[in-house]
């Protein structure tokens, strides 16, 4: 090996390295900017126009059904629940669009330890979407604030527990966004992980009023969205988890998705 | 260097990949030969690391390949199925790929020119046709500077040209002491590079040996073919120690022992006229065919 071995080459395979590679990855798809630029768009456009048609005493909430008018930080974040299905969806595709395209045999082949593959989606991934939401969710509550001011359920930003639900939005959506990346490379197909995502944040929070009252009322608050849910609302409601209670509960599952794909990763061919 | 130890791969009752020894050594153009279904892709996918073994061992440069600090420099491969997101960019996946094993820019614009994608460098993969894609994967094995190159059927989809700037680019890297392996059903087109063959069928290792030892072994000799209307002056002419003729039809010789040129020459200070002076190419298909059949006929009465 004669002339290979007189060139000294100091390539290495590094987190770093990983990381940077996944950044590039990520940025240079269409797709990435096109789905955060809409889950922005859905966040402060929703959380605006359900500002704007806010009537007092009104006997239906303005937005999207689930919306809380009970404050102005439930109306800014009307549109939290279409941001995280974009976000979800995103984090999936991401995964997940590795398997359907065959780029997980190139990426595999770069980085044959497998592991640091998923921390870096995961770390790029809920970085990024927490900034993209948490930015989202304090725009729409400061463009949508003015258009309240004179209404009782008016707040300022430096209100008690204002910031801590609009940050606590963008905690919420990153962590939907590292739960679509998990469940991606868990389930290695794009439709089957939208589908469990879907399923998981909106339908099963549903079904549960086919429980009895006393089961339901057990299990309801540690489903994932109303666990994660709970860092977004003002003020803590009966029969939910505390902000920060919630959001812990969130990550357990989101943690439990992540170690089962972490496993799949490192034990199964790709 | 490769080195493939009692490999077996199995797929639940299926076994892929059985008892698979070979070494392809650096400096040498080795073809991995086998028809459709034999294993060659899931040989080279346990190579890198995809696929597990399920029993026996396989190194790259000595260690298992996840060990190595830089995977990239140990072994560049392409693989026979597309392995690049459509929605990039040539440039980006490149990229993106160099950063995780730290090589710089420098080299992604090298490779990019090597492999003649400068002009659509920019361009969305998914518009590619499959040559070009094909040249992105080449310049995706070679992206590393890898000591160990291995390609699966690269030449498909290539044009003429193509074909031919593969089989240059292989010898050379194998010259400048890279061991260099590439799959193919097609024996033609392998003896042509490879120095060394390993022919599997159903998994098995049928062959391990050099294209002539492989040709001769089949018993196919090389032999020249020539028409003549003076056919039993010329047999005379020709005849000498190590030299044998047959005749075939009339009019016609066949002879071994001399080449094209000596018969030519030959004829033409006897002044006899030829009609017809052909190397009869040596059939390697065949001997391939006669190596597999076995492998393939039992696969159709399997399937």
């Amino acid at each position: 090996m004669a002339t290979h071995a007189a060139t000294p080459v100091r390539y290495r395979l590094t987190f770093r390295g990983v990381v940077a590679g996944e950044w590039t990855k990520f940025w240079s798809l269409r797709s990435s900017w096109i789905t955060l630029g809409v889950s922005l768009l859905l966040l402060v456009a929703i959380g605006v126009i359900a500002a704007l048609t806010f009537t007092p005493g009104a006997a239906e909430a303005p937005g999207p059904p689930g919306t809380d008018a009970s404050n102005a930080v439930g109306l800014a974040l009307a549109g939290s629940t279409f941001a995280s299905l974009a976000v979800g969806v995103l984090g999936v595709l991401i995964a997940a669009g590795e398997y359907s395209t065959g780029l997980i045999r190139a990426t595999i082949a770069a980085i044959p330890t497998r592991l640091p593959l998923i921390w870096a989606k995961t770390l790029i991934f809920g970085v990024v979407a927490f900034l993209v939401t948490a930015i989202g969710a304090v725009l729409a509550f400061v463009l949508g604030s003015p258009l309240i001011s004179g209404e009782a359920i008016a707040l300022g930003i430096g209100g008690d527990g204002v910031l801590r639900s609009l940050i606590g939005a963008g905690l919420y959506l990153g962590l939907v966004g590292v739960f679509g990346v998990a469940l991606g490379m868990l389930l290695r197909s794009s439709a089957g992980g939208i589908a469990v995502l879907v399923g998981l944040l909106l339908i099963v929070p549903g079904l549960t009023g086919l429980l009895p009252d006393s089961w339901a009322d057990n299990i309801t608050p540690y489903l994932p969205s109303n666990a994660g849910g709970a860092v977004m609302a003002l003020h803590e409601s009966s029969g939910s988890l505390g902000p920060w209670t919630g959001l812990a509960v969130f990550a357990g599952w989101v943690a439990v998705a992540l170690a089962g794909a972490a496993y799949r990763l490192v034990k199964t061919d790709v | 260097m490769i080195e493939v130890r009692q490999v077996t791969k199995r797929y639940g009752t299926k076994t892929v990949v059985d008892a698979l020894d070979f070494t392809a050594k650096p400096g040498q153009v080795t073809g991995f030969l086998g028809p459709n279904g034999a294993g060659k892709s899931t040989t080279m996918r346990m190579i890198i690391g995809l696929d597990a073994p399920t029993s026996g061992s396989v190194t790259v440069n000595g260690k298992r390949y996840a060990e190595h600090a830089a995977p990239l420099h140990e072994i560049g491969a392409l693989l026979e199925a597309k392995s690049v997101h459509p929605g990039r960019s040539a440039y980006s996946h490149l990229w993106g790929l160099a950063q995780t094993n730290g090589i710089p820019r420098r080299r992604v614009d090298e490779v990019i020119e090597l492999a003649g994608l400068t002009s659509v460098a920019r361009k969305r993969v998914g518009a590619f046709s499959l040559g070009m894609g094909q040249r992105l994967g080449i310049a995706a094995a070679l992206l590393g500077d890898p000591a160990v190159v291995m390609l699966d059927e690269p030449v498909n989809g290539l044009d003429p040209e193509g074909v031919l700037w593969v089989r240059n680019l292989l010898s050379g890297l194998a010259a400048e002491g890279r061991t260099v392996m590439l799959s193919s059903h097609l024996m033609s087109e392998t003896a042509l590079i490879a120095d060394h063959l390993v022919v599997i069928g159903r998994g098995r290792l049928l062959a391990d040996t050099s294209v002539e030892a492989l040709v001769q072994e089949a018993g196919i000799g090389a032999g020249i073919r020539v028409g003549s209307d003076a056919a039993e002056r010329l047999r005379q002419v020709l005849a000498g120690p190590g030299v044998s003729v047959a005749s075939s039809a009339d009019g016609e010789l066949e002879v071994s022992g001399l080449s094209a040129r000596e018969v030519g020459e030959i004829a033409n200070r006897n002044n006899i006229p030829l009609y017809e002076l052909s190397s009869r190419a040596v059939s390697l298909e065949e001997a391939f065919m006669e190596l597999t059949r076995d492998a393939v006929e039992y696969g159709k009465v399997a399937a």
